[in-house]
């Protein structure tokens, strides 16, 4: 339908639509005027992705000096896939209603294990080992030896891009991984540089995070975005943690000992050059001397080992003299490691900030700040004069390089702990330095700053005012949308007794006694035993599951579990876990049913959809806090508390509400869905943690429901199940939570809005049972 | 009372019979009760139709002999003797041993055959009724009729016996005993054993390989209540045992089909990561876990939980990965699950596409792999209620499948429905006229509709009204058009008759036109059996009925038959002429 949003005409690519889907891309519509910043908090399940792409891509047609590009950011491969299969819906769509379709260019940039199309290269299944053989055939060294002599191996389909490639335009349209290799492939391209090369023209792309996040990746690839563009982080619940891992870097003796190694290997080779071609390494000074940026010489095939640190922060000197020559670096570096592992022989913690671990670094071994600070890059180009190809032994040294370009360039908002053993096994030595980020916005205020808007959304975003504090920005919209229902297809409910009447909690101090463990247990097994299809549980750690599923088969409660439905728990392996998911999704398809244990931060929580049959009932296990006790943890908190003046005790109920509330939300796709969603644990009721769910959920939570024993909601589950077993076609929705386009047009835009968000009622109260 | 042939083998008073007293009199050829104080037998069963005995348990305060005849009736004898039970047991089994030896003697050859097959024609009152017109008739023996034209029925009995399912919880349920002195006895069954060995497959073979060569049955499954896999919690490392080489299969097997990776790239975890972080990087606490417990005894179990449930799937799924449409039967038979249509689509566009990559050889996943995985994208962006997604699986490859069907649309629906339709028609538009030539024409012809020619008389109203009247339904001309009373006006018996006739006329043409074209020598000897099954029928049903029909009914009812006697007919000639090439070619 054709429909007009404060005067804009937007293509939506259905015939219905959702009375929250037009409230959004209202309110989206004010953030792209404004030229600002918004936080939209959209259930999961209502189509925002098709809501998102529809508005933006028409904003572009209308007013494309404002918008030039969307960057539309996602976590995990498959969405990335949903997304383009979205857009292509899109296209589609305006190919048949208007009368020019509108000349767009998408694509999807992803890693090279994901697009290479060679036929061995693309055999490897690890991304490290793919880039490291694509880096052997495609280097800039490898072509001119080629050259002289026409036996080295090199990729055709790079050659084929690199001499065609440039000069031709991708053809107008949507291309997902599949379709890049289908056209590399007849035309004899790399699809990974070709994609490479085609974002700076593309109007829409679409890759992940850490392409535009991680200052490693971000500088090379994205470096040509436009400032007019409209950047959306999807699924953005996790992205601080997302922003802190990209800067964060954790040493242990292995690392050390790696690369010692590895630097033996790079004395000997430079002394066999420095033998046979003593040319390459003069040059390189000579460069080094002129203080010709590397990255201008940099040809694009180069591997990707650009600093670690923001472009704001890289300094455009020149580098300094003590390590301009080979052997001088190699050896200020063996220094540097020498450091490291005398650091890690402590029997206690320390714990201290960067810059007093600079001072202890110029006071035992005379390095100065600023000639750290150029070590990746000077790594980086001594790898490359080398002309090494295979980078998988040096990843230990490029990561002692990189802590070494951080640690020199940032003194605030990090922190390092050296921990003699891990906590979990104290008896075991394994010292490790953590050298962590502890505050999100670093990574994320360059992406602010440089491109005109930035929408993050997400179905879990609550408690929304968090966001703005710990990413550091100042959204111009911020609003939070709630599912309009024509019937109550969610049923949260909190449980909070078993039936004997004692409180079941996953708190550490109850969590080892059997009663929980067996209230737990028949909680599962009521379930089970009330809930057609499949059921997924989510626990709030490995060890937790773990130690809980050896209990129950004590207690016997697995094998009268076993007799309902079959039973699939997710391993620490991730290939094995894949396959229990896929047996599970058998299992519920073929009418066994089945139950699903799975950890609440693990893959299986982030990535997969449990919708319809494969998930109607999801039971949180206990509230899913991170490990309180982690030093790591306790800095992250004490430096919110000094710079943002965010309490320990909201931080963390935070977090842990934002997973439980993903977990959950992963058992509904859509209104013609239902399911069941148990919170599984005392605390629950509690305001503080009930407030923090999304507004979505708040909303069917009623007083009645908070605080049941398993009895009772077994009950209430009965009695809901039969109801959402009544047929239910698109006419009892229509008007209430499925629009036509006369009806919308029908409805005051503001009525639409306020109920949208909940702050009006549809029609009257939630309905009771 | 009785005939005096009979002779009385064993009288025995206090015997009730539906609650009234009498004596029970055992005899030669049959038994009888007689009531007390009376003079006629009240019951009387002949040994040839009693098809057995059976008395009451042990136990029981009443003491009973029932009497089971061939055709399903019971009679019940309740023993009742004043001295106490010991003496009703006595009596009971008095009479119980003589009829025992009495009834074989009498024991009608029953025909399992024949009870069958009175069955089965009692469930098919089709059959029944093709029955009675061809065999009782003579037109077919019975055994002909047997075993051409009931094949089917008298085989269903032997069809496919249904395979029980295996609980996920067979081992659970075998409940072990104590035994009284720190031994524990478990009940095995026939039934477990067939699941123990349908779902572990590594089992059975170490069974067929070692009993009884090896081990005795005993202690194969004492060996077996004793290994992993029946206390899950026991590692297998150690010990050398027959079930820790069985472990071993399973971990192989379990480990070969992980790596053969997951079919959905939906649900491959190792595929989510786009640009994972380098080994080092990342330190947010608890998230990036390669945090091992250390716990392996836990680590097993869990392993083999996820282990036994996979198993126990798959012997379901060797089951549904049979025809297609049955796993969209079982699909659309699961339990209280919404009857929304759009649901069950979804299920069904999924096993659809489920059995589709099943169904594929594994070889050719090259460019069957981004279809299905578009099949699987475009149901995963599909919103049911918003509207259908546009965009279409491209059908140009090789899969066979395809994705949704295309939509047929008519752009021209008349030409669909009315054959094309000549251009001649419209080339004549071609032309172009100018207003004023159009008007002149227009004006020129209709001058000459005033004129009327002399035919063009218009005839006298009287004649009209004849004409009209004759024209209508049921005038003189219309006679021809009874065909839609013609229901009305045959009887029904007539039809019932006329419906049967056909029946077995179309049956027994159906096995004559199977014989064509004749190649073996057991098709020619059908075929002149049938032919002369046709003529015996024609004279023996068809010609009755013809016969009765023109007595009966109007004359005008011999075109009932019309179409049989032209069937036979067509067959008769066909026949014919098969017989004539035989004899020329055989000459």
């Amino acid at each position: 339908m054709k429909i007009s949003i404060d005067g804009l005409l937007v293509y939506f690519p259905y015939e219905y639509i959702y009375p929250e889907q037009y409230a959004y891309m209202l309110e989206l519509k004010r953030t792209l005027d404004a030229k600002g910043h918004c936080l939209l908090e959209m259930p999961s399940g209502t189509g925002k992705t098709a809501t998102l792409l529809s508005l933006i891509v028409a904003y572009m047609i209308e007013h494309p000096e404002t918008i030039r590009k969307l960057i539309y950011c996602s976590r995990t491969v498959p969405e990335i896939e949903k997304v383009i299969a979205e857009l292509q819906n899109l296209m589609v769509y305006y190919e048949r209603e208007c009368v020019k379709p509108p000349a767009m260019t998408g694509l999807v940039l992803s890693s090279r294990k994901n697009l290479c199309i060679h036929p061995e290269v693309s055999k490897e299944r690890e991304g490290k080992a793919v880039d490291g053989k694509c880096y052997g055939l495609t280097a800039s060294y490898i072509r001119d030896k080629h050259e002289l002599d026409t036996d080295t191996p090199i990729c055709q389909y790079f050659e084929g891009f690199s001499l065609e490639g440039k000069e031709s335009t991708l053809p107008i349209g949507i291309y997902s991984l599949d379709d890049l290799k289908e056209y590399g492939r007849s035309r004899n391209w790399c699809p990974y540089f070709l994609a490479r090369y085609a974002i700076s023209h593309a109007q829409i792309v679409v890759y992940s995070y850490h392409y535009l996040l991680d200052p490693k990746i971000a500088q090379v690839v994205s470096k040509e975005m436009t400032r007019e563009s409209c950047v959306v982080f999807d699924e953005a619940h996790n992205i601080d943690n997302v922003c802190i891992d990209s800067m964060s870097v954790k040493i242990n003796r292995r690392t050390v000992e790696r690369s010692t190694n590895a630097l033996n290997q790079l004395t000997k080779l430079v002394q066999d050059i420095r033998e046979e071609d003593t040319n390459r390494l003069n040059e390189e000074y000579q460069r080094m001397v002129q203080g010709l940026k590397d990255a201008s010489v940099q040809r694009e095939t180069d591997m990707i080992m650009a600093n670690p640190v923001l472009p704001n922060d890289v300094l455009t000197e020149v580098v300094p003299g003590n390590i301009r020559n080979a052997d001088h670096f190699l050896s200020f570096l063996r220094r540097f490691i020498e450091f490291i592992k005398t650091r890690l022989r402590v029997h206690h913690v320390v714990q201290e900030s960067p810059a007093g671990f600079l001072k202890d670094i110029s006071a035992k071994i005379c390095i100065e700040r600023k000639p750290l600070r150029f070590c990746a890059e000077r790594l980086s180009s001594l790898l490359r004069t080398l002309e090494i190809t295979d980078m998988t032994e040096y990843g230990a040294l490029t990561l002692i390089t990189h802590f070494a370009t951080l640690v020199s360039t940032y003194t605030k908002g990090f922190t390092i702990i050296i921990e003699p053993f891990d906590d979990k096994t104290p008896t075991v030595s394994n010292p490790i330095l953590h050298f962590s980020c502890l505050d999100s916005s670093i990574a994320m205020a360059p992406v602010f700053s440089r491109f005109q808007t930035v929408v993050i959304t997400s179905g879990t975003l609550s408690p929304m005012d968090m966001y703005p504090k710990i990413l550091d920005f100042d959204p111009v919209v911020m609003s939070s949308f709630t599912m309009t229902l024509a019937r109550p297809c969610l049923l949260p409910m909190i449980v909070s007794k078993g039936n004997d009447q004692v409180t079941i909690s996953s708190k550490f101090e109850t969590r080892e006694d059997t009663a929980v463990i067996r209230n737990y247990g028949q909680l599962l097994v009521e379930v089970a035993k009330t809930v057609p299809d499949g059921v997924v549980c989510f626990f709030t750690s490995y060890l937790y599951l773990e130690s809980v599923v050896a209990s129950w088969y004590d207690q016997g409660i697995v094998d009268t579990l076993l007799r309902y439905k079959l039973l699939f728990i997710e391993t620490q392996d991730n290939a094995e876990t894949s396959y229990a998911l896929m047996n599970y999704v058998k299992a519920c398809d073929c009418g066994r049913g089945a139950v699903l244990l799975a950890v609440a931060r693990g893959k299986v929580s982030e990535g997969v959809d449990f919708d319809h049959h494969y998930g109607r009932a999801v039971l949180m296990f206990g509230i899913p806090y991170v490990y309180t006790q982690s030093r790591i943890l306790k800095a992250r908190l004490d430096y919110l508390r000094d710079q943002f003046q965010i309490r320990e005790n909201d931080f963390l109920t935070f977090d842990a509400m934002r997973h439980a509330a993903q977990c959950v939300g992963r058992a509904l796709r859509g209104k013609t869905d239902y399911g069941i969603m148990i919170f599984a644990d005392k605390r629950f009721s509690r305001q503080d943690k009930r407030s923090r769910l999304p507004k979505w959920i708040q909303e069917h939570l009623v007083d009645s429901f908070c605080n049941l024993s398993t009895e009772e909601a077994v009950q209430l589950a009965r009695r809901w199940l039969r109801r959402m077993a009544q047929p239910f076609s698109r006419e009892d929705q229509l008007g209430i939570s499925l629009l036509t386009l006369a009806q919308l047009e029908n409805m005051e835009q503001e009525k639409l809005e306020r109920q949208a968000q909940g702050k009006e009622g549809v029609g009257g109260q939630v309905q009771e049972l | 009372m009785t005939t005096s042939s009979e002779d009385v083998l064993l009288q025995m008073g206090e015997v009730r019979y539906k609650k009234g007293d009498g004596t029970l009199y055992v005899m030669n050829e049959r038994l009888a009760w007689m009531a007390e104080h009376r003079d006629t037998v009240t019951v009387s069963h002949r040994y040839a139709d009693i098809k057995t005995q059976k008395i009451s348990p042990e136990g029981k305060p009443k003491v009973q002999l029932q009497v089971v005849l061939h055709d399903g009736n019971t009679s019940t004898f309740h023993f009742v003797n004043r001295q106490g039970m010991p003496a009703m047991l006595a009596d009971r089994d008095k009479v119980k041993e003589l009829l025992q030896q009495l009834l074989p003697n009498f024991k009608r050859k029953v025909d399992k055959d024949l009870e069958d097959k009175n069955r089965v024609l009692m469930e098919n009152p089709n059959l029944l009724q093709l029955y009675k017109d061809l065999v009782i008739t003579k037109v077919l023996t019975s055994d002909e009729f047997w075993s051409t034209h009931a094949k089917d029925h008298a085989l269903k009995k032997m069809g496919k016996s249904q395979e029980i399912g295996v609980s996920g919880a067979f081992l659970a349920d075998i409940k072990p005993q104590t035994d009284g002195c720190n031994g524990l006895k478990y009940n095995l069954t026939a039934d477990v054993i067939h699941c123990i060995f349908k779902t572990y497959p590594a089992v059975k073979r170490k069974h067929t390989e070692n009993v009884p060569n090896k081990l005795p049955e005993s202690e194969f499954w004492t060996k077996f209540f004793q290994s992993h896999y029946f206390h899950r919690d026991r590692l297998t490392a150690g010990t050398k045992d027959i079930f820790t080489e069985c472990g071993k299969i399973d971990d192989q097997a379990l480990k070969a089909a992980v790596q053969k990776g997951a079919g959905d790239p939906f649900l491959d975890l190792k595929k989510f990561e786009d640009v994972p972080l380098e080994e080092g990087f990342g330190s947010v606490p608890g998230d990036r876990n390669v945090v091992n417990s250390g716990n392996i005894v836990h680590q097993n179990m869990i392993k083999r939980f996820n282990q036994h449930s996979i198993m126990v799937l798959k012997t379901c799924a060797n089951v549904n990965s049979g025809p297609s449409s049955m796993t969209n039967g079982t699909n659309n038979a699961t339990g209280p699950v919404s009857q929304s249509a759009y649901t069950n689509g979804l299920n069904g566009k999924a096993t659809a596409t489920a059995t589709a990559t099943k169904s594929q050889p594994t070889d050719t996943v090259e460019p069957d792999e981004p279809n299905t995985k578009k099949q699987r994208l475009i149901e995963k962006i599909h919103y049911e209620d918003l509207g259908d997604p546009l965009t279409e699986v491209n059908e140009d490859s090789s899969n066979g499948d395809g994705g949704q069907p295309k939509q047929f649309e008519l752009s021209k629906v008349e030409r669909y429905l009315n054959g094309p339709v000549q251009h001649g028609m419209y080339e004549n538009h071609s032309e172009k006229f100018s207003l004023e030539d159009v008007q002149y024409k227009l004006v020129r012809n209709s001058e000459s509709w005033l004129n009327r020619s002399v035919q063009r008389g218009v005839i006298c109203p009287k004649a009209a009204v004849n004409a009209l009247g004759e024209l209508s339904p049921g005038g003189t001309l219309m006679r021809g058009f009874q065909e839609q009373s013609a229901g009305q006006l045959v009887p029904s018996d007539f039809q019932r008759e006329l419906r049967h006739l056909y029946l077995s006329l179309s049956e027994l043409l159906k096995h004559f036109w199977n014989c064509f074209p004749p190649t073996t020598e057991e098709l020619e000897a059908k075929l002149q059996r049938m032919h002369d099954t046709l003529q015996r029928f024609k004279m023996a049903k068809l010609v009755p009925f013809e016969n009765r029909a023109m007595h009966e009914l109007s004359p005008l009812r011999s075109s009932l038959t019309q179409h049989m006697n032209q069937l036979l007919r067509t067959a008769n000639s066909k026949f014919v002429t098969w017989k004539e090439r035989k004899l020329r070619n055989n000459r």
